[in-house]
C-alpha cells in the first residue's frame, strides 16, 4: 500500500462525494466546494474498510458515452413498453432467458445488471456466480439468443472495454 | 400557460395513484404488495414536486428526497425480510 | 419575478417535459394494475414510473431555476437518486418472486429454471 493508497483510497468515490455535496447544498461557492472536498477525502478514509475492492475504470471518456446512450435507449425503449402495455397486453408472451457473462469484474456486472434493469422489457431477476450467468426476465420475448445477442453487443462489450 | 397544466398534470399523478392503491388491495401475493407501495412512493414524489412548483415554494424539495429514501430503504428491508425472514443478520 | 415574464419557449419545454411525465408514470401504473402475473408487473412501474417521476424533476430543475435566477440543481440529485435505486429494488423484488415460486402466467414461453 502506498502513500497515496493509504491517504486517498478512492480518488474518484471523493470527487464523486464533492459533487454529489455541491448538488445537495445546491450552491456553488467556494466555501462548499471545500466543505465537499474535505467530506470527499474524510469519508472514503474511514470507511475503506468496508468497501469491497476497487473497480478499475480505465477510460473515463468511453463510460460518459455509454451513458449516454444509456440514456438514449431507456427513452426509446419505454416508448415501446408503451405500445405493449397498452395496445395487446393479452398478447404478451413473456419468457425467463439465461445471459452468459463475459465480464468478471463485480463493478461491471453490476452496472450491466442495472442496465439490463433500466432498459424496459428486460429484468434482472439472479445472478448466479458460480455458473457467470444472469436470469433476465423479458416481458415480450420470441427470439432468446437475439435478445442475449442483442445485450452482448449494446452493453456488454463497450463495458468490457471500459473496465477489463 | 404553466399554471393551467399543473392541475391537469396533478390530475393524472392522482390516477396513477388510485391505480396503485388497487393493486396493492387487490394483492394477490405479498411482493404485488410490496411493488404496490414502490410505486406509491415514486409517484408521491412526483405529486410534492408538482406542488412545490404549484405554490412556487422551493422548499419540498427535502421532503422528496427524504421520500425517495425511505421508499427504497423500506422495500429493500421488505424484500429482505421475505428472501430470508431476517432484515439485519 | 413571477411566470408571466417567462420567455415562451422555456415555458413551452417545462409543459413538454410536465405533459409527458404524466403520461410516461401513467402507462407505468396502467402496466401494475392490468399485467396478469408479478414477472410482468415489475417492468411497468421500476422503469416508466422512474422515467416519468425524472420528466417531472426536469421541469422543476428548468423552472427554479429561471424562478430563483440562477441554477438549481436540487432535483438532479433525487433524479439521480431514483435511477440508482430502481434497478436494485427490482431486483430484489424479482428474487423475493422467485424464492416465494410464484406462478407465471400461462403464455410464458419458458419459466424459471428452478420451477
Amino acid at each position: 500500500m502506498t502513500r497515496r493508497e493509504f491517504w486517498l483510497p478512492r480518488p474518484l468515490f471523493s470527487l464523486f462525494l464533492a459533487v454529489l455535496w455541491l448538488l445537495m447544498v445546491n450552491s456553488f461557492s467556494v466555501a462548499h466546494m471545500l466543505l465537499g472536498l474535505a467530506l470527499g477525502l474524510f469519508i472514503p478514509f474511514i470507511t475503506r474498510a468496508f468497501w469491497p475492492e476497487q473497480a478499475k475504470v480505465r477510460y473515463l471518456l468511453p463510460l460518459l458515452r455509454y451513458f449516454l446512450v444509456l440514456m438514449v435507449d431507456i427513452v426509446r425503449s419505454n416508448l415501446i413498453v408503451a405500445k405493449r402495455i397498452l395496445w395487446y397486453p393479452n398478447q404478451l408472451t413473456p419468457g425467463f432467458v439465461t445471459y452468459p457473462l463475459e465480464l468478471d469484474d463485480d463493478f461491471a456486472i453490476t452496472i450491466l445488471a442495472s442496465t439490463i434493469s433500466l432498459t424496459p422489457g428486460t429484468v434482472t431477476a439472479h445472478y448466479d456466480s458460480d455458473a457467470g450467468t444472469l436470469l433476465i426476465h423479458s416481458l415480450h420475448v420470441t427470439d432468446e439468443d437475439e435478445l442475449v445477442s442483442q445485450i452482448k453487443e449494446r452493453y456488454e462489450r463497450p463495458l468490457k472495454e471500459i473496465f477489463q | 400557460m404553466i399554471g393551467t397544466v399543473i392541475p391537469v398534470v396533478i390530475g393524472v399523478f392522482c390516477i396513477a395513484v388510485l391505480l396503485n392503491l388497487y393493486r396493492l388491495a387487490i394483492g394477490p401475493d405479498i411482493v404485488d404488495r410490496i411493488l404496490a407501495l414502490d410505486t406509491l412512493m415514486i409517484n408521491s414524489i412526483a405529486l410534492i414536486v408538482l406542488a412545490d412548483i404549484q405554490m412556487s415554494l422551493g422548499i419540498l424539495f427535502e421532503a422528496a428526497l427524504l421520500i425517495a429514501l425511505m421508499g427504497f430503504v423500506g422495500t429493500v428491508a421488505m424484500t429482505k425480510y421475505l428472501l430470508r425472514g431476517d432484515v439485519i443478520e | 419575478m413571477n411566470g408571466s415574464e417567462m420567455p415562451l419557449l422555456l415555458e413551452l419545454i417545462i409543459t413538454f417535459f410536465l405533459v409527458t411525465g404524466a403520461i410516461v408514470a401513467l402507462i407505468g401504473s396502467i402496466g401494475l394494475a392490468r399485467l396478469k402475473d408479478v414477472y410482468m408487473r415489475l417492468h411497468g412501474p421500476t422503469k416508466a414510473s422512474t422515467l416519468g417521476v425524472g420528466c417531472i424533476l426536469v421541469a422543476s430543475l428548468l423552472y427554479f431555476s429561471f424562478l430563483k435566477g440562477g441554477l438549481s440543481v436540487h432535483e438532479a440529485l433525487v433524479a439521480l437518486f431514483l435511477f440508482v435505486t430502481a434497478p436494485v429494488s427490482a431486483h430484489m423484488m424479482a428474487k423475493a418472486a422467485l424464492h416465494r415460486k410464484l406462478k407465471c402466467s400461462p403464455r410464458t414461453r419458458k419459466g424459471p429454471p428452478d420451477q
